[in-house]
């Protein structure tokens, strides 16, 4: 059989799995105590392991089952967590996912994890601690597979959910003979009675199934929500099943399954266990409430509202692309008929086309938000680095995300990664100080990084906030003069926020010693200038002793935007509305001259007057020729000037189209857009004309 | 025998110029050209190539010939190379040939007042007629641009 068809299904599954054992164990770290969080990175192990089983990924599964066996033990309350075993855990996910790298790079996914399987190994053993408290149960939980078809435990299970009312359900499933991968269909079967209460027991074992260690047929007893016939029509629609039949278990047919069983047993190993009962009753009890609890708790908690099935598929970006291309043409046709409607007036024709523009600019909300992405993708592999970097330069760190559910188009989101973690590489580092300094400075011991991103205009914001020691503007002005980045007359001159924005500059670092983590002033101005490459920015907000705030802007999509057109004599250009404050007009006697530069009064405040047609060397407008003058005003940060134009032409949707690699870096232009006429039309770098 | 080269001729200030067939993605009649500011004379601004934006020199301008009006048989070649795509405005546009390889000479230090390093060789066909073949990849030469803006400003 072909596995390549499943491959990228698996690689893709396979890293959402890692995620969330990543996740699902910080939690825990966190938390303990809380069995639920250990029940979910058991599932999500299981699954991993089955997959990578039913791919040939050996080396992959058996390091998962080892792992599972350790989670195994903690959620049955076997066996607490402690930092070696989170440790250990950890070592064992890093590895998984260099293996999975490994896989998507082409290679096979094998990799020596020896020294992982036997430290896990210990720890299921017991004898990494001296106690090996854990070992009896440990031997008692696995014997019962082969011979009864249920334990003593099970049974009491069965038994106390059936008393309590709820259904408990023997079911025998029957996979097609020609299905070639049962293991799958029979995860799918599990999932699904998952979903809906819980599985007590299952023939042949869960292990064998998914190793497909079974002919055609297998049976579990299982606690559900569902109504009897719910369940078989539900299991039945699992392609590839043959046949289902559930049966409705009471007390007496459960008597009579288990007397059925315990005859075909041998009488030896029945006594056997029989002086062992004694003495794990009393727990046993305790803990079988406590199982049956907490199957109640989450029969209770499914049944009112089923986990909502997001319907997703899985589509290639390159379509994504060709779709969005596909798109701007017909963008740029919509606008050539909109103009040749208005020209030629007929009602018919005009209602059409406003219809076709309704239509297109869903179409055009759909396309992009198909692009879009929650920051979710990137911030979900920070909480680890965070934790990862605390620990080795020993300092308590928290990290704080809101808004991880904040979408930005899909290139921006693989291009963020790097500077975000170069920012908070850069908190972690030089942000926060370290547990005895915090501790003298009077500060909680644990320092405190928040992540926050949101929307804001036709922007969304990230910002990474620390508690830390702030920026010592002093220093950084020496560094900066004494690497050559500001001379001393300057230095003068430079506002406090100026000062904090030089650790943008290329080479500028304040750490007095160069660690792993960051300090060799490479970064910073790579954040900036890939931000900037985005078409965003950054900025840094300091309070010395109280922390650090750098918060980066960027545009919500890069492809198309809204603009305002204008004519300059017989050119037309775009400016981007974002900048845009307002338009007006302006007398030419309302002009006044300061240090001969242009400026008028604007909303009580003086702001420059750019003469744009002198900027773009315009071969036939001069202002200077009008009496009175439209203006735009636009807008950089807080800095505000006007700008003057011939003519306005009014706004309109634009699709972003780069000048080629021939003509770049042109003064003032930041790209080209197609007009509806075909013609093209040059798009205005508002942020260039403000000095 | 060397390798047989199919060239596109075109013709500029009287002469007669060769690129291969392989590097010229369309050949246009003139369309509106939108003018970039801030540019050297002979870049004359850009194009809509069925929507692409297409950057258009006249090379008369780039070999530094006396720049003429453009006429009814002028075209715009848009070639591809050393990954930019560009439009050069020719006098017209009006043959392929095939010619040897063996057949180029090394060029002469100024052929009809381009100086050599635009050039790959010249080649002769037919009843000796002489082609000049381009060096594309100094023509589009960037580094040259930016020292003629700095002469010009």
């Amino acid at each position: 059989m072909d596995m390549n068809a499943y491959l990228s299904m698996f690689i893709d599954e396979s890293n959402d799995h890692l995620q969330s054992l990543n996740e699902n164990l910080l939690r825990l770290e966190s938390d303990p105590e809380d069995l639920s969080i250990v029940q979910s990175i058991f599932r999500s192990a299981h699954t991993l392991k089955g997959m990578s089983a039913t791919m040939g990924y050996e080396d992959l599964a058996s390091l998962t089952h080892e792992m599972e066996n350790v989670l195994d033990l903690v959620r049955n309350s076997k066996l607490k967590m402690d930092s070696f075993i989170f440790d250990t855990l950890f070592k064992g996910l890093d590895a998984l996912e260099s293996m999975v790298q490994d896989i998507v790079g082409g290679g096979t996914g094998k990799a020596d994890v020896t020294g992982i399987v036997a430290s896990l190994q210990s720890i299921v053993k017991g004898d990494y601690k001296t106690a090996g408290a854990a070992a009896a149960p440990t031997a008692a939980a696995s014997e019962p597979q082969s011979g009864a078809m249920l334990d003593e435990f099970q049974t009491s299970v069965i038994q106390q959910s059936i008393d309590s009312g709820h259904n408990v359900y023997y079911i025998e499933v029957e996979i097609r003979e020609d299905c070639v991968l049962k293991g799958v269909r029979a995860y799918m079967v599990f999932d699904l009675l998952g979903k809906n209460g819980d599985i007590v027991k299952s023939e042949p074992s869960v292990t064998d199934l998914e190793q497909e260690k079974f002919d055609r047929s297998f049976s579990v007893f299982a606690i559900s929500t569902l109504s009897q016939e719910e369940l078989e029509t539900q299991i039945a629609t699992i392609s590839e099943i043959e046949k289902v039949s559930v049966a409705l278990l009471d007390i007496e047919s459960l008597a009579m399954l288990n007397n059925a069983a315990s005859k075909q047993q041998t009488p030896p190993a029945a006594s056997a266990s029989a002086p062992a009962k004694g003495q794990v009753e009393a727990e046993t009890k305790e803990e079988v409430s406590k199982q049956v609890n907490a199957a109640r708790s989450q029969a209770a908690a499914t049944a009112p509202a089923p986990a909502p099935v997001s319907r997703t598929i899985r589509v290639d970006i390159d379509r994504l692309d060709t779709l969005m291309n596909l798109f701007s043409e017909l963008l740029i046709d919509r606008v050539r008929l909109e103009q040749l409607s208005s020209e030629i007036r007929r009602n018919d024709l005009t209602e059409t086309v406003e219809h076709m523009t309704r239509v297109s600019s869903d179409l055009q909300n759909i396309v992009l938000k198909l692009r879009m992405v929650p920051v979710d993708s990137v911030f979900n592999r920070f909480p680890r680095m965070i934790r990862d970097l605390a620990k080795s330069l020993d300092k308590k760190i928290d990290l704080v995300i809101t808004g991880a559910d904040t979408e930005l188009d899909r290139t921006v989101i693989d291009e963020i990664g790097d500077p975000l973690v170069h920012l908070l590489r850069n908190s972690v580092d030089h942000g926060l100080e370290t547990t005895p300094e915090r501790l003298a400075a009077g500060k909680p011991e644990t320092g405190t990084i928040y992540l926050r991103a949101y929307h804001s205009g036709n922007h969304v914001f990230i910002e990474v906030e620390e508690d830390g020691r702030g920026i010592n503007s002093e220093k950084v002005l020496k560094t900066a003069i004494k690497n050559g980045v500001v001379t001393e007359e300057q230095a003068k001159q430079l506002s406090n926020e100026d000062i904090n924005m030089l650790i943008f500059a290329p080479g500028f670092s304040t750490a007095d010693k160069i660690s792993d983590i960051s300090g060799r002033g490479v970064g910073l101005d790579v954040v900036t200038s890939k931000i900037t490459s985005l078409g965003g920015n950054v900025t840094v907000d300091s309070v010395a002793g109280r922390g650090t705030k750098f918060a980066v802007q960027l545009p919500l999509t890069l492809s198309i935007i809204s603009a305002m057109l204008i004519k300059l004599g017989s050119e037309k250009y775009a400016i981007p509305l974002t900048s845009i404050v307002e338009t007006g007009i302006v007398q030419k006697d309302q002009i006044l001259i300061v240090h001969g530069n242009r400026m008028i009064h604007f909303r009580n405040a003086i702001i420059p007057l750019v003469s744009l047609s002198k900027v773009l060397d315009s071969p036939d407008f001069n202002e200077n020729n009008e009496s009175e003058t439209e203006i735009v005003v636009i807008r950089k940060g807080d800095k505000w000037a006007a700008v003057t134009v011939d003519e306005f032409i009014g706004q309109s949707e634009i699709v972003l189209k780069s000048l080629g690699k021939y003509l770049t870096n042109i003064e003032a232009i930041s790209g080209a857009t197609i007009l509806g006429d075909g013609q093209v039309a040059l798009i205005i770098d508002p942020n260039a004309l403000i000095k | 025998m060397g390798e047989e080269l199919k060239v596109i001729v075109f013709s500029l200030a009287h002469e007669e110029y060769g690129i291969e067939v392989d590097k010229v993605r369309t050949i246009e009649r003139l369309s509106p050209i939108t003018r970039v500011p801030k540019t050297p004379s002979f870049i004359k601004g850009v194009i809509n190539l069925r929507g692409i934006v297409v950057p258009v020199i006249d090379l008369r301008g780039r070999f530094g010939l006396a720049e003429a009006a453009t006429t009814e048989n002028s075209r715009i070649i848009v070639v591809a190379a050393a990954d930019m795509e560009v439009g050069f405005i020719v006098d017209s546009a009006n043959d392929v040939v095939d010619i040897d390889t063996d057949t180029i000479d090394q060029p002469p230090e100024i052929v009809g007042g381009i100086k050599a390093k635009y050039l790959r060789g010249i080649a002769k066909f037919g009843d000796n007629r002489l082609l000049i073949m381009l060096n594309l990849s100094e023509v589009l030469n960037k580094n040259e641009i930016i020292q003629l803006e700095q002469l010009e400003v």
